[in-house]
């Protein structure tokens, strides 16, 4: 018997978990980062699910996109934590707790 | 075959994952995510997104795990640094995982049973030109038909961030000093 839908969407919801999860536990912003990617690969992973087992080229054409625009939010968001560390020295969201009230 | 397969490297998609997530060193958490990607890609190949796979590997386990690197050690932040976990935060993502985990399976279980479907072709019938199909020239039939407008978009938003980041990682002077940021 070969995997199924159900087994796909489980794998992502369960990769999905695991990114926010760290997204909530760590505090260096690089891991930050690499954990909301995990999000996004955990939801690339069902569409490209989705749209085999319906058949259509939709959700793959839709993960083609996710991909760039991923690329091009690390590459902005790097820019901004490097211009951070520049500035502050730190990169722990701990330390950059300037806007909390 | 296909089922030992599919347990194999959704295993260790996810340990790689989890890996990311305790790991102290954030060079060893970079390396396991380059795992991570690699197995999703080998899922993808699963599911006979053979031209995915390969930008996932290229995209992702290449380029972008790179500048990922290259980053950590610009700024080598973690000898000097290093926060422990408190309790609120270990309770916190605990109850999230458990939360989001429970009910992305739940929803997963609950969802109906389709019949898999037999082994895509190469190139869609000519009477559905949008089906799935394994070849890229498929996708590039969608990509400039149906979904032309946000491949645009999406070309404009490439360039928009190229410029954004060399505004970004420019070395501007202090404001106040006078000096003209583009003299060189």
């Amino acid at each position: 018997m070969t995997p199924g839908l159900q087994a796909y969407l489980t794998v992502a919801g369960i990769l999905f978990a695991i990114g926010f999860a760290g997204v909530l536990l760590r505090r260096n912003t690089l891991v930050i980062y690499m954990c909301l990617e995990l999000m996004l690969s955990a939801t690339t992973l069902a569409l490209v699910a989705f749209s085999r087992f319906n058949g259509t080229m939709d959700g793959a054409l839709f993960v083609f996109f996710i991909i760039t625009v991923a690329a091009a939010e690390v590459s902005v968001g790097l820019a901004i934590i490097v211009a951070l560390y520049r500035r502050r020295h730190t990169i722990q969201v701990d330390h950059l707790n300037y806007l909390k009230f | 075959m296909v089922t030992i397969v599919f347990y194999f490297f959704s295993t260790l998609t996810l340990l790689a994952a989890l890996f990311v997530v305790v790991n102290r060193n954030t060079v060893n958490s970079a390396m396991c995510m380059i795992v991570a990607f690699v197995g999703v890609a080998a899922l993808f190949v699963l599911l006979q997104a053979y031209f995915l796979a390969m930008l996932q590997i290229v995209v992702y386990a290449g380029a972008v795990m790179v500048l990922f690197l290259f980053i950590i050690m610009l700024l080598d932040t973690q000898a000097r640094e290093r926060v422990r976990f408190g309790r609120a935060d270990i309770v916190a993502g605990a109850v999230a995982f458990i939360c989001l985990a429970f009910g992305a399976v739940w929803l997963a279980r609950h969802y109906p049973v389709g019949v898999t479907p037999p082994p895509a072709p190469a190139m869609p019938p000519s009477d559905n030109p949008l089906a799935y199909a394994t070849s890229a020239k498929a996708f590039g039939y969608g990509l400039f038909t149906r979904y032309l407008l946000p491949f645009q978009v999406t070309g404009f938003l490439l360039l928009i961030a190229m410029v954004g980041v060399i505004l970004l990682s420019k070395r501007l002077p202090p404001p106040d000093s006078g000096v003209k940021p583009d003299s060189p």
